[in-house]
């Protein structure tokens, strides 16, 4: 029985000692927080560098939750999940960062209402 | 050359005369016999290769830019080498049919049937008479068309004589294929290249209609023929000729027409030859789709005189020949062949005389001799449909060619009130000769023409044939019809005072107008022709006692032949029939077999060598010259005016009527054309506003859907993000709204 450890056992193992006061709405509610603020910052703002971190602050919220919900669950499928959502986002940003400078290499300015003409 | 030994040909058998009598015996014989003609020497495919090789070459001279005389001289030799080879395939034929096989074609087998048609060839005395001429002749006109040609040196040039291979490569095909879908094969082939012939001056829009309308009534012919094939291959499972013509139904039927038991014969039997009869028709430019061949004169004439008067328009006489055994078992082909004939020579005829245009009148006449080989073929006498068809095309293609040098030499010039006295100009002597030879030819005077000869075959034919000596008559009155359009145009253009206006191809006004003469190709060939024409009276004395001369026993040793049991058959089956009805009343109108007492050959001799010298006379006071050098009661002194023009006027409408062809392409226009027409623009408009409609409709959705959404992408990337989030949240406000309320319940 001693020998035979569960995953749950694993995990508070790894974390011996939560903090009390901390609980599940607290994580949450930061990570609304982050995504609010991200989604406000892609609205109002027109350099598109920014929107792009913007774009980051708002997957990190993401990120931030599913560790949470990983934590309460006691499972590992949360920040396993992160880690792969940190890879694409790597890929992803050395992607949108090449096109933003292509764009800017048109247009000579960041202002994403420089390519308005896009328009159906 | 001919090392096979040939195994006894069923038809062979039948024709010796033993079979005349036995009835179901020789039938099983013919059975057992039926697959095994002989095999003949593979040489013979060089006829059909050879022309086949010079299209390839004219077409391989087109694409490298060839602007010398190579395509006729490579043509000429084509067509040559294969007259040598048609020429030893006579010499060394013994009697007994054979075929060649180049190669397995169509072999489908289902069931107990097979459909076999194999690109092979079937070689009779038939096939090398229809070949000897067709061969022949291509190579004379050949060697004539180098130089007519001559203005179109380069790529046309080319195209001319590619198609002109091409053509006797296809009439090789029809002669001599050893089936009926080769037949067909062939048959289409001379279609399209007559169609691509006549469009050869693609640039006049004249030339263009006739090739298409040529194309389009030739189509109401083939159709017909279609069907005969299919309806052959239903009823009896083959089209091969040597299995077909020893069938033992079709020996059976032929057995019941000998004694005129035509109810015991399927009406589907009889149903086959009045369908070959009606691409006969077509192909041939007989009654009612005759209109084709006057129109097909736009092309250029060598085509005129090679496929439009010698060589393509009988091939429906060489259909009817070679399936004659097919048409004997009909009831009424025979007799509507031997009419529709008869009422074509008339009325061509009687159209002939009232042209200006000199190649129109020969195109008019050439459906009036087609006419008297239906006529012939009708009346029994395949002999002398045969005959005349190779009399006609020597003395026509030299009438044709004859035109063909004036119009050649006088910038297209044609009619026939604009020229006169051709004869008499400088270099033109050979042209009025020759002219001279064919028009007596056509004209059939008596004994110094070999057109008299075979004519004459046709005509004792009538009267020997009992209940046919109306159409006789009708021949008759026709020959003298013939010998005065003639003779029309001979006095009007080749002799008289002198006097030429050039025609539309001359566009030169800075210098004056010279007619200039043919040159040695084109005078070789016209003597060649007359020659020949002159020559082929003596095949009319040639084995004259045991058969009809040359072309008798050529015919007899055939499918095609009278003496055989299958056309003393229908022969037995006429004379009771007319009987029959002799009964009920009058049928005869002359004693059969008699005319004025005398016996019916020598009988027609005379009749229709007076009428022949009459209409001549009859010419030659109206049109002829005035003066020594005409005859001597001509009145002519100018090219336009004769005695004619009053006498004219003396008939009212009827002159202008029949220079109008008696308004035959306007009544088709009123009855057949126009309601097609409209019949058409009908289902055009049909096809455009419903069914293009409904597609188009299809199509204008979407587009209607995506112009109502398309402000919506509005370039502001804002724009969209505000969308998305408000889209989620009002998504997730929707789930929030369905949970409280689920979690209330």
């Amino acid at each position: 029985m001693d020998h035979l450890l569960h995953s749950t056992q694993l995990a508070q193992l790894a974390f011996p000692e939560a903090v009390p006061a901390v609980t599940m709405a607290h994580y949450l509610f930061v990570s609304a927080a982050m995504f609010v603020m991200g989604l406000i910052g892609f609205l109002t703002r027109r350099n598109m560098i920014v929107m792009f971190l913007c774009t980051e602050l708002m997957f990190q919220a993401a990120g931030l939750a599913l560790i949470a919900f990983g934590r309460h669950h006691l499972g590992a499928d949360g920040q396993t999940f992160v880690i792969f959502v940190l890879c694409v986002a790597a890929a992803e940003a050395a992607m949108a960062l090449a096109l933003v400078v292509l764009l800017f290499r048109h247009k000579e300015t960041l202002s994403a209402q420089a390519w308005k003409e896009l328009n159906g | 050359m001919i090392n096979t030994t040939f195994l006894t040909n069923t038809l062979a058998m039948l024709q010796d005369g033993h079979a005349v009598d036995t009835h179901a015996p020789a039938v099983s014989h013919a059975v057992s016999q039926a697959s095994e003609v002989g095999t003949g020497p593979k040489w013979i495919l060089l006829i059909i290769g050879l022309p086949m090789l010079t299209t390839l070459l004219c077409g391989l001279y087109a694409m490298l830019g060839n602007k010398t005389k190579l395509p006729a001289w490579t043509t000429v030799a084509g067509a040559g080498i294969a007259f040598i080879a048609t020429l030893v395939m006579y010499m060394s034929f013994d009697g007994t049919p054979y075929t060649v096989h180049a190669f397995d074609w169509i072999q489908i087998h289902f069931g107990e049937k097979s459909m076999v048609a194999n690109f092979s060839f079937y070689i009779d005395t038939l096939t090398i008479y229809w070949m000897l001429f067709v061969t022949g002749l291509a190579t004379l006109i050949a060697l004539y068309a180098s130089e007519y040609m001559s203005h179109d040196l380069g790529t046309s040039y080319c195209r001319f004589f590619g198609a002109f291979g091409l053509f006797v490569f296809s009439m090789a095909c029809l002669v001599m294929g050893d089936n009926l879908l080769m037949l067909y094969l062939g048959w289409e082939g001379v279609g399209l290249c007559s169609y691509l012939l006549i469009g050869y001056f693609y640039k006049k829009p004249e030339a263009v209609a006739a090739a298409k309308k040529a194309f389009i009534v030739n189509r109401i012919g083939d159709l017909g023929l279609a069907l005969g094939v299919y309806l052959t291959f239903v009823h009896f499972g083959t089209l091969e000729y040597a299995v077909l013509f020893s069938d033992p139904t079709l020996l059976g039927y032929i057995e019941s027409a000998k004694v005129g038991n035509f109810e015991a014969i399927p009406a589907i039997a009889q149903w086959i030859p009045l369908l070959f009869m009606v691409g006969a028709f077509g192909k041939s430019a007989q009654f009612p789709l005759y209109v084709w061949l006057p129109d097909a004169m736009e092309g250029p004439t060598p085509v005129s005189a090679l496929i439009h008067a010698a060589t393509m328009v009988t091939a429906g006489v060489y259909l009817i020949a070679r399936t004659y055994p097919v048409f004997l078992t009909s009831e009424h082909a025979l007799p509507i062949v031997a009419w529709v004939g008869t009422i074509t020579a008339l009325l061509s005829a009687t159209i002939a005389m009232a042209q200006f245009d000199i190649k129109r009148i020969m195109a008019y006449s050439t459906v009036s001799q087609l006419g008297y080989m239906f006529a012939g073929l009708g009346l029994l006498t395949t002999t002398g449909a045969a005959f005349h068809v190779l009399t006609h095309a020597f003395f026509k293609a030299l009438l044709f060619l004859a035109c063909g040098a004036v119009m050649h030499g006088f910038a297209g010039q044609l009619d026939l009130r604009k020229l006169s006295g051709v004869a008499w100009m400088k270099g033109w002597g050979i042209v009025g000769v020759t002219m001279l030879v064919g028009c007596m030819n056509l004209a059939g005077l008596p004994y110094i023409t070999s057109g008299f000869y075979s004519k004459d075959m046709i005509l004792a034919e009538a009267f020997i044939t009992p209940g046919y000596a109306m159409i006789g008559w009708i021949l008759v009155f026709t020959a003298i019809l013939t010998a005065y359009y003639t003779f029309r145009v001979y006095f009007r253009v080749f002799v008289g005072p002198e006097h030429a206006e050039p025609g539309d191809e001359h566009h030169d006004d800075d210098h004056e107008f010279h007619p200039h003469p043919p040159g040695w190709a084109i005078n070789t060939v016209l003597i060649t022709l007359a020659c020949a024409s002159m020559l082929a009276i003596s095949l009319a004395y040639i084995d004259k006692a045991e058969h009809h001369g040359w072309a008798g026993s050529m015919i007899s040793q055939s499918t095609a032949s009278f003496h055989s049991p299958y056309a003393e058959a229908a022969h037995h089956a006429h004379i009771e029939h007319t009987e029959m009805h002799a009964v009920d009343g009058p049928v005869g109108h002359a004693a059969p077999g008699t005319v004025f007492g005398m016996d019916a050959h020598t009988g027609m001799i005379i009749v229709s060598g007076l009428g022949a010298i009459f209409g001549v006379l009859v010419a030659a006071f109206f049109h002829g010259p005035k003066g020594w050098q005409g005859l001597f009661l001509g009145g002519r002194t100018e090219a336009a005016k004769c005695r004619m023009d009053s006498v004219a006027k003396r008939f009212g409408p009827i002159p202008k009527m029949a220079e109008n062809k008696w308004y035959v392409d306007e009544i088709y226009m009123a009855i057949l054309v126009t309601p097609l027409r409209i019949i058409s623009h009908i289902f055009h408009w049909i096809d455009k506003l419903l069914i293009d409609g409904l597609v188009n409709l299809f199509g204008f959705l979407p587009r209607l859907l995506a112009w109502i959404l398309k402000p919506s992408q509005s370039g502001v990337l804002q724009g969209y993000a505000v969308s998305m989030a408000g889209g989620v949240t009002i998504l997730l406000l929707v789930v929030f709204v369905i949970i409280l309320q689920g979690g209330a319940a």
